[in-house]
């Protein structure tokens, strides 16, 4: 396997309050090679979020990165100045922000959004900026005269698309996409996640993908992560976490929207809510919502066992493997 | 056009249409948010209407909550026309009968008031006959049917200490404190996670079986829809394009845009992308011409859809489709040119 482009190594960030530190983020750790597509998946405050915004070494005050590393093509981003971030950030990797819908400066046309941003970076000539401005937009499908347009003109769906084509600027090796087609109807959604494939597959660029909506990285990701009140739940090849989710919150994220096809079943959703990230449950942090939680869920706190290349945190599953020996984590 | 089960009906409408004038008080431009829409919703029943952002369903519940008066058509409720509704005593009891439920829950409520200001305030208007204590019961029994219980311990909470599902039990409660006949609910679940929508839907099934409501369910999200409706009405651009009962339109749609529709839903047990041209792009509805304003998304589109605004037509039992192309139950398709991928899907189907 080639040495992978990404890896993150047992981050852990808190939220710095008067009252008390927030862990949103703990002990994440995940790799990721070049060209691939990672889904993150999970509720709204389990973490996912302010995990991008780690490992993109965006996090500002009250958040603060507390422990790991974010090593990136040879550097530890963690590490870097300010200054040096600049040559790395946007360059060998962007970001795509939730709702483009505000995301985009509604006082300046795309173009000149994309000039901004091109000169924070490097130096272009005029010509070259705009000949560049046209080509990512038309790598997305947009005509290149919206460089004239303001964002009001444009529809959701095409601001979201110039949002893109802005992160592919500079040709990164790595696209972090945090909830972009959560404010898209169905058939713009599948529309923007096609494109995106499409120009993966093209550029061969990486792609980390944040949603709450599993079925959306189902289709399009090699492997999915799913978080749970900062940690990892479970992570492993979509196909298999698809077809046999290990952890009870995997299945019950799975179980918890109607489909459109095969019979009509009832559905109980996941119940409860997230938990209060200040006063973590003990033990197993899903266990006050776990359908299968066995007494000692509430004691200990499961360690992260790998089981067939997945790995899980959940006690019920992490025993067996090591059993079978040799595959502990 | 009537309600799955032969229910008696509550709500009808009649050439529905409300247009809206752009720019200045000299600008010809006008807006066809809702255009010539027919439909009815039965006594116990959910309908769903379903269309994406601009297809005019948000403003097909602001004129049935009486928020915007129709530029034409009417609204008949129990039989009787809404417009005839003069009185202030009147217009507060329609209100009552017909509440909303708004999409957002965390911009619905006054951060500063409990949650139970909106039950109670709500009971004061509608339920004068009820003393301060009742009232109290009364909120603590509408907050137990939508799910937060112990009632009168959640009444006592602020927005701020509520999840997103819990908030929009709140939206539904206060709805509920009113002794509603039909409710509005607008977009109720998409925002919220995706983990606790089945729990507000499974509620909204609750309320018409237990407290015999009816809902219109107002969604982009044809799943859902599938999963509590017992009818559905496909919006487009302002025009109803296809109504039936849920399962009929589901396992055989007739209108090109609830196949489109159809197709794109992600299915998280199906991996296979599906690959269509179509890139959801608005449809125009400033000064419409006349003509089918699906045509130039449409991949069986024929010359005559340019011309003539589609008629909704009878494609099975209580299924109608406004469609030139679609072709009834038991009937021969038309021989045209250049069979499509849609057809092709609903011969699989």
């Amino acid at each position: 396997m080639a040495a992978p482009l990404l890896e993150v190594d047992s981050v852990t960030v808190d939220y710095v309050t008067d009252v008390a530190d927030i862990r949103a983020v703990d002990r994440v750790s995940l790799t990721l090679q070049p060209g691939e597509f990672l889904g993150i998946v999970g509720e709204s405050g389990c973490g996912k979020s302010t995990l991008l915004f780690a490992i993109a070494q965006l996090l500002s005050p009250p958040a603060e990165m507390v422990s790991g590393s974010v090593r990136f093509g040879g550097h530890d981003l963690v590490q870097l100045r300010d200054d040096e971030l600049r040559h790395v950030r946007w360059r060998d990797y962007s970001v795509v922000m939730q709702s483009a819908m505000n995301a985009l400066n509604p006082m300046k046309s795309i173009g000149a959004q994309f000039k901004d941003t091109i000169r924070a970076h490097v130096k272009m000539a005029p010509d070259a900026i705009r000949a560049r401005s046209a080509e990512v937009l038309r790598l997305v499908g947009i005509d290149a005269v919206h460089l004239e347009s303001y964002p009001h003109q444009l529809s959701g769906g095409m601001r979201q698309r110039a949002m893109i084509a802005m992160a592919l600027l500079f040709t990164p090796q790595l696209v972090i996409m945090d909830e972009p087609t959560s404010a898209l109807d169905v058939v713009a959604q599948r529309s923007l996640m096609n494109q995106i494939k499409e120009l993966q597959l093209k550029l061969g660029f990486a792609v980390i993908f944040v949603t709450h909506d599993m079925s959306v990285v189902g289709q399009y990701s090699d492997r999915v992560m799913v978080m749970y009140a900062g940690q990892i739940a479970e992570i492993g090849a979509t196909a298999s976490v698809f077809e046999q989710p290990l952890h009870p919150y995997t299945k019950g994220l799975l179980d918890a929207f109607p489909s459109i096809r095969g019979p009509r079943r009832d559905l109980t959703g996941i119940p409860g809510s997230p938990p209060d990230l200040a006063r973590p449950p003990t033990g197993c942090r899903f266990h006050p919502r776990c359908p299968e939680a066995i007494p000692e869920c509430a004691g200990v706190e499961p360690a992260v066992s790998m089981v067939d290349g997945r790995a899980v945190r959940c006690i019920l599953v992490g025993e067996p493997s090591r059993e079978r020996g040799g595959h502990d984590g | 056009m009537t309600p799955a089960g032969g229910e008696r009906v509550l709500l009808r409408t009649q050439g529905l249409t409300r247009h809206f004038r752009l720019g200045g008080i000299f600008s010809q431009q006008v807006l066809h948010a809702v255009d010539d829409l027919d439909m009815t919703i039965g006594e116990r029943e959910i309908v769903a209407l379903v269309g994406e952002s601009g297809s005019g369903k948000t403003t097909v519940a602001r004129l049935l909550a009486m928020v915007y008066r129709p530029t034409a058509g009417q609204i008949l409720f129990r039989g009787r026309s809404v417009r005839s509704l003069r009185s202030r005593k009147d217009v507060l009891r329609y209100r009552g009968e017909v509440p909303m439920v708004f999409q957002d829950p965390y911009s619905a409520m006054n951060p500063v008031y409990r949650v139970s200001h909106g039950v109670l305030r709500n009971l004061k208007l509608h339920r004068p006959e009820l003393d301060r204590a009742q009232r109290h019961l009364e909120a603590a029994r509408v907050f137990e049917t939508v799910g937060l219980t112990p009632g009168s311990d959640m009444l006592r909470k602020f927005p701020y200490e509520m999840s997103g599902g819990q908030r929009q039990r709140v939206g539904f409660a206060q709805a509920l404190a009113v002794r509603p006949t039909l409710i509005l609910a607008d977009e109720p679940v998409s925002m919220l996670d995706v983990s606790i929508r089945a729990g507000i839907l499974n509620m909204m099934a609750t309320l018409r079986d237990e407290e015999d409501v009816s809902i219109l369910y107002i969604t982009h999200d044809i799943a859902s829809a599938r999963y509590v409706a017992d009818r559905l009405i496909v919006m487009y651009a302002g025009h109803a394009v296809e109504t039936g009962p849920t399962e009929v339109v589901l396992s055989r749609p007739k209108h090109p845009y609830t196949q489109l529709l159809l197709s794109a839903v992600p299915d998280p047990r199906d991996r296979a992308p599906t690959v269509s041209a179509d890139s959801g792009e608005p449809p125009r509805v400033i000064n419409p011409t006349e003509g089918c304003r699906f045509r130039w998304r449409c991949p069986i589109a024929i010359e005559e859809c340019g011309r003539v605004t589609p008629r909704a037509r009878p494609m099975g039992a209580a299924h109608e489709a406004a469609c030139h192309r679609a072709v009834a139950d038991g009937q021969q398709p038309q021989t045209h040119p250049a069979p499509t991928r849609h057809e092709v899907s609903e011969a699989a189907s």
